[in-house]
């Protein structure tokens, strides 16, 4: 990101000099890198936003109409629970899978809500609250079988689990940079397949482009038609290094870093009284995200006694997903939340479990 | 005499253009990307410039990849 601001920081696509076409490489670059990374069929059929939460709402607002369908899950977060109660004001009908109390769907959940008039199924890969990891390829197959378009909300899990939007059948793939991508805030977008016609997909935003600059009507072709104004390209050549050391380290052994990290986590956790742990308590079934709650002390509380005790820096209560926590029994006073990554030790979770033990202790 | 001086392809925006730059690279055929020609176009994008003598084997390697171009142009 130094090196595009000290030696490019030109806009891409806005003018034909030198600088202004590296600017356009880097981006280009990271949507092929993207590309690549999620298999999606074409690099320009990637298209960023600000973040995951503007790519499903170009998504949703793009593709929904009055008098259509939509299946969501009960493990939402507010960033696609939202804009769905909105378009459903204005004539959308909405149904919502549930879950289990672990966070878990059962695919048949979703089948047996499917109408003549769905138009898609919209579910997060892994909750953000408890980490239970959703089956997205299951669901993706039964939108195969109806026809349905299905957008997978991956803020958990991209670039920590592995995802192929071919064999997991995903029409819409939403990501957001700054989580397990590794790359700054104010980036995302969505990986469009081919099963969404250009012409489906009404753009959110309408502005300068720099294509097509004698016309004042929107271009109708992708990824133009839906990035109106400067993009972030200073964030989006973060989000390339970000690709590129995660194809370096292979999202595989990532996630067996920290599946075993969470399994000692969660160990440690259970064993402490007055400590209950939310979602599967089974590492292969969750990403690096737990949840729990004291028997004692409210969420808020602990979580400033972590902070200002053990330095510990944690989310606590509702996540921006009220739906999830009332899917799990834990709306509205929300959990305690420990959100693993790549650059966590088992020495860090030992503390951890260490720092919990100490306020089970003291209440 | 065929072969000599450039050809130039102009896309419907940048990241095509950009899209068609890597796709050619990866099959050993040189190009540059620069300003649009006054004389081609208003638009102020810019276009790829490819020796007259590749342009064909650009156009199958663009085809092969679903890549559409608007025009192409041989440079005086
Ligand atoms: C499952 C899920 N979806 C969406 C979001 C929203 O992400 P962003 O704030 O990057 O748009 C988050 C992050 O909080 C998330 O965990």
């Amino acid at each position: 990101m130094a090196d595009f601001s000290e030696r490019v920081g030109a806009n891409p696509g806005r003018a034909g000099h030198r600088l202004a076409v590296e600017a356009g490489r880097i981006v280009y670059n990271t949507r092929e890198a993207l590309a690549e990374f999620f298999n999606a069929p074409d690099p320009l059929r990637i298209v960023f936003a600000a973040n995951i939460t503007e790519a499903i709402n170009i998504c949703l607002h793009g593709l929904l109409e009055p008098g259509d369908h939509v299946i969501t899950s009960s493990m939402e977060h507010n960033s696609v629970i939202r804009p769905l109660r909105y378009l459903e004001k204005a004539g959308v009908a909405v149904s919502v899978a549930q879950c289990t109390p672990e966070g878990e769907l059962d695919p048949e959940e979703v089948d047996k809500l499917v109408k003549p008039y769905t138009k898609m199924v919209v579910i997060n890969h892994a909750s953000n609250v408890v980490g239970t990891l959703l089956p997205v390829r299951e669901i993706g197959r039964i939108c195969r079988r109806y026809g349905l378009l299905f957008l997978v909300d991956s803020a958990q899990t991209a670039g920590a689990y592995p995802l192929d939007m071919k064999k997991d059948f995903i029409d819409l793939l939403c990501f957001t940079g700054h989580k397990s991508l590794y790359g700054p805030m104010g980036t995302g977008g969505v990986a469009i397949g081919n099963r969404v016609a250009t012409d489906a997909l009404r753009p959110l935003k309408q502005g300068g482009t720099g294509s097509h600059s004698e016309k004042e009507e929107q271009p109708d072709f992708w990824p133009d038609a839906l990035e109106s104004g400067t993009l972030n390209v200073v964030g989006l050549s973060g989000l390339a290094a970000g690709l590129s050391w995660l194809r370096e380290q292979g999202v595989a052994k990532i996630r067996r870093q920290e599946q075993k990290l969470v399994r000692k986590l969660l160990a440690g956790l259970e064993e402490l009284k007055g400590v209950t742990v939310y979602g599967t308590k089974n590492a292969t079934k969750q990403t690096g995200v737990v949840s729990f709650t004291l028997r004692d002390i409210s969420p808020s509380e602990a979580g400033l006694r972590l902070d200002e005790e053990s330095g510990l820096l944690c989310r606590v209560g509702l996540h921006c997903a009220p739906l999830a926590h009332r899917t799990i029994g834990t709306f509205p006073q929300g959990t305690i939340r420990f959100g693993l990554g790549a650059f966590n030790t088992s020495e860090e979770i030992e503390e951890a479990v260490r720092a919990v033990y100490q306020l089970t202790k003291r209440s | 005499m065929a072969g000599q001086g450039f050809s130039v392809f102009l896309f419907q925006s940048s990241s095509y253009a950009l899209r068609a730059e890597k796709l050619l690279a990866q099959e050993k055929i040189r190009s540059k990307l620069i300003p649009v020609p006054r004389s081609l176009s208003s638009d102020c994008g810019v276009c790829l410039r490819t020796g007259r003598a590749d342009k064909k084997k650009a156009i199958m390697v663009m085809e092969k990849n679903s890549l559409r171009f608007e025009q192409v142009h041989d440079l005086k």
